[in-house]
């Protein structure tokens, strides 16, 4: 007796990262060392919940009004105001002027399933009934991207990023495929701390990107999921973010910003974020309507968003302490990851390792885009157990005193032993 | 298309451009969003906040209140809560589908109490996955019949949760209703249910709520229940069970699993090749704003069930990643440690018998000290965290417009809003209004 759709439900393969995972998990040999997924360690290679967090799990606790009531559809509004601070800046004009639309959302993909899910209902031009606009992400890009757009219905194309050979931006081709793609297309930017090439336009790059984009009409959605990661400032990380929308120099239909607190508040698995939509000009009208059709989105996919994790990251935010111990917990982990990454450098060009190496130390964020073929880290996986994507990203954050000298040898012989 | 002048304008542009062709431009890409209605319950929420009665009573959202008319957080939630503060050590991502411990213990509490669960479970047939309580749970499997299921047509009980409709039409369902409540009777019209289901197309998907029907409280006996399943079987329907409010109906969430029971059965006998299941711990353990619930798929066998696994991987996954932990950290460690389990199946009671008491009070109030004419047996006859009043929609707006009795249009009141502090006012407000309005 077989159920009625087991003839058309194909296997599929285990996800790209969630899978190393779980490869890691499986790995009995004790030297392992996970360059996997994009979850911070701590020198010892252990998972660090932020002091930050840690007091405000504790003031949330003994507070006499903790519960667990649901929240409202769009979420915990103090979290939201906060979080729309956070990145768009205390002093932004459109925070200011009342044309930011915040939702709350389950971390980074819930809010760019959001942001997916409203441009395939809403985007539109008017004298255009047919448009339905391309979203266009960095070649490469964050592995889930492309489905998270496509499952909402959206066409999605790759523009040029990534120099393989130099280690730098294609910024002239990132430029040309701006200006050639169709008017009003989606451009995927990631706010700061690129994943996965760790490498970000510089400030002079983002002009002439932010024009090309304006110039021709179309929309920009920011993804940040690292914000306080690159240089552990919140404000320096969204200066491109905030540069788009405070300098005057850009007319947009509207931005929009997917933000994420798992990596910088360490809430991964808590799955807290928010989706910004930012106007161009102030309308109440425009407001409510765009807030009611996201809450009309979330009330049929989850009703509404777990609160928990809403009530840390707004309970750190608004308590001057906690916000200031927060900053230092950044500041803790940017520079540790930075440390590891100038380790791992003395140590390659220590051994003499084939090939040129400072891009590792050029690369901001979590991740380095090693340049390691799929070849070579199925090697590094399977003789040194050293898990990191197929594509070469490793997260630096997995790397520490007591394991960089191991993976840095591992890396030279594995590239030797292909010479 | 130009602003009137009372509205402010903002914008930033280089003089090289002129404001009108801005504002066609900046118009142009979202000018076709329409205000969404709010919803209606959660609407009906905002409006009893803003009411300044002192007097004024809330039953409208289903969520339990303690006799005091506050919010409740179970002991064996404390328990827990206190013991995840003490251990928790990381907050990393769960896998795409919920942590396997968390699984395994859910999937415990509901399949491994009676035989033919025990036994799909064994034989690896039964796929569970976390889901953001009931409604993540139940959007998960009706984007799953959507995209491997040939009917895409849903029945749904008439009437059902509302937001029920919402989820299965945002799958790309449509829906349409069997008879359910019959309103003269204040009972279930199951002749008309029965013939409904007959009635359908081969493949028709079947929503059925477990047990405490929401809106209306009404339930199918066992023994309707058993020609329920044998109607699903004949007619080979897809039956998807929702189930919410586990626990509310006999105050022992195991024993009110009884009609699940029947389904594993059929599903053994081969009565019906398969069922879904979406279970919510929102009311059972008060874990409401904590999104914890879980979603279970009867395959045929453990290569088909890796198949379905997969595949329901690949939808989460550009959803929401993966779900959140702190609600099911929280239900793990309830269900893994027997003191806090015991604990949990204790308060449960206390909700159970907490809202039993207040239909039985309300019913005498109404009926003995009010002496109401009409018949309110229903209160009492009706299960769970609601009562379908009978109440029409003149009397509801006329109870929140003049006494700041809040209930949903269709009459539904949730028991868990009434306490002793509210329940004489409530009974003499509903009296008072049905003799004065038809």
């Amino acid at each position: 007796m077989s159920g009625f759709y087991h003839v058309n439900i194909p296997q599929l393969p285990p996800d790209p990262l969630f899978g190393i995972k779980a490869s890691l998990a499986k790995d009995t040999r004790e030297n392992k060392v996970d360059l996997g997924i994009g979850a911070y360690r701590d020198d010892h290679g252990k998972p660090w919940i932020l002091p930050s967090v840690k007091l405000a799990e504790d003031l949330l606790h003994h507070s006499a009004d903790y519960n667990h009531e649901y929240l409202p559809i769009s979420g915990l509004k103090k979290f939201t105001e906060e979080a729309a601070k956070v990145i768009l800046g205390e002093e932004s004009s459109a925070i200011k002027e009342d044309r930011v639309v915040s939702i709350q959302s389950l971390s980074g993909t819930g809010s760019l399933h959001l942001a997916g899910t409203f441009i395939n209902k809403f985007y539109r031009k008017k004298d255009d009934a047919s448009f339905r606009a391309v979203v266009y992400v960095s070649d490469p890009t964050w592995s889930n991207h492309m489905q998270i757009f496509s499952s909402c219905g959206l066409a999605t194309t790759k523009y040029p990023y990534w120099n393989d050979a130099t280690k730098q931006l294609k910024i002239d081709q990132y430029v040309q495929a701006i200006e050639q793609a169709p008017k009003g297309s989606v451009f995927l930017l990631h706010a700061t701390a690129h994943n996965p090439t760790g490498m970000d336009p510089k400030p002079e790059e983002w002009k002439r990107i932010l024009k090309a984009i304006s110039d021709n009409g179309h929309l920009p959605l920011f993804d940040c999921a690292y914000q306080g990661f690159t240089t552990g400032s919140l404000a320096k990380d969204a200066w491109a973010l905030r540069h788009a929308i405070d300098s005057g120099d850009y007319h947009f239909p509207g931005i929009l910003v997917c933000q994420s607190f798992a990596k910088n508040c360490g809430m991964y698995g808590e799955r807290v974020g928010a989706f910004h939509v930012v106007l161009p000009e102030h309308d109440d009208a425009l407001n409510s309507a765009i807030l009611s059709q996201l809450s009309k989105i979330v009330r049929s996919e989850i009703s509404n968003p777990p609160g928990y994790g809403a009530k840390v990251v707004s309970l750190i935010l608004t308590t001057p302490q906690l916000k200031k111990q927060w900053e230092r917990d950044l500041i803790t982990m940017s520079s540790r990851i930075m440390g590891m990454r100038k380790q791992l450098v003395v140590e390659l060009q220590r051994l003499g390792t084939p090939g040129s190496w400072n891009h590792i130390t050029e690369q901001k964020g979590m991740f380095s885009y090693t340049g390691l073929t799929p070849s070579q880290t199925e090697k590094l996986a399977h003789d040194y157990a050293i898990y990191m994507s197929k594509n070469g990203r490793a997260s630096i954050a997995g790397l520490n005193p007591g394991n960089v000298k191991y993976v840095a040898k591992a890396i030279d012989d594995v590239i030797r032993s292909e010479l | 298309m130009f602003r009137s002048s009372k509205s402010v304008r903002y914008i930033r542009f280089p003089s090289t451009y002129s404001l009108a062709s801005n504002l066609v431009r900046f118009q142009s890409r979202w000018a076709g969003v329409p205000q969404a209605p709010s919803d209606k319950i959660l609407g009906l929420s905002l409006l009893y906040t803003l009411d300044a009665n002192p007097n004024k009573v809330d039953l409208g959202v289903g969520a339990y209140r303690d006799g005091n008319g506050s919010p409740w957080i179970l002991p064996s939630v404390r328990m827990a809560e206190k013991i995840l503060q003490d251990t928790e050590s990381d907050k990393e991502y769960s896998p795409i589908l919920g942590s396997p411990k968390f699984i395994q213990l859910v999937q415990k509490l509901l399949f491994a109490h009676d035989t033919s669960g025990f036994q799909l479970l064994a034989d690896g047939r039964i796929v569970t996955a976390q889901g953001l309580s009931g409604t993540g749970s139940l959007r998960v499997l009706a984007e799953f019949l959507h995209r491997f299921h040939s009917n895409h047509h849903v029945k749904v009980p008439d009437p059902t949760w509302t937001n029920h409709l919402s989820i299965m039409k945002d799958s790309g369902l449509t829906t349409s209703a069997y008879r359910y409540y019959d309103q003269k009777s204040n009972a279930l019209d199951f002749d008309g249910l029965l013939e409904d289901l007959s009635r359908s197309e081969e493949g028709t998907i079947v929503l059925l709520h477990l047990s405490c029907h929401n809106p209306t409280g009404v339930d199918s006996s066992p023994e309707q229940w058993d020609e329920i399943i044998k109607m699903l079987s004949e007619r080979n329907l897809v039956p998807v069970v929702d189930t919410a409010y586990q626990g509310f109906q006999s105050g022992d969430p195991v024993k009110d699993l009884a009609t699940l029971f029947k389904f594993n059965d059929a599903v053994a006998m081969g009565k019906i090749p398969t069922y879904l299941l979406s279970q919510s711990f929102a009311k059972n353990m008060g874990l409401y704003g904590e999104r914890v619930g879980t979603l279970s798929v009867i395959c045929s066998g453990p290569r088909e069930s890796e198949r379905v696994r997969s595949q329901l991987a690949k939808l989460i996954r550009p959803m929401y990643s993966s779900p959140p932990t702190h609600g099911s950290k929280l239900v793990e460690t309830i269900l893994g440690n027997e003191d806090i389990y015991n604990q949990w199946l204790n308060d449960v009671k206390t909700m159970c018998d907490r809202l039993d008491s207040m239909r039985l009070l309300l019913y005498d109030k109404l009926t003995v000290e009010y002496n109401s004419a009409l018949d309110w047996e229903h209160i009492i006859t009706q299960k769970g965290m609601f009562c379908y009043t009978g109440l029409n929609p003149r009397q509801v707006e006329k109870l929140r417009s003049t006494k700041s009795v809040y209930m949903t249009a269709d009459g539904r009141i949730s028991i868990a809003g009434i306490c002793l502090k509210n329940i004489d006012y409530l009974a003499r407000s509903i009296d008072e209004v049905t003799k004065e309005t038809a």
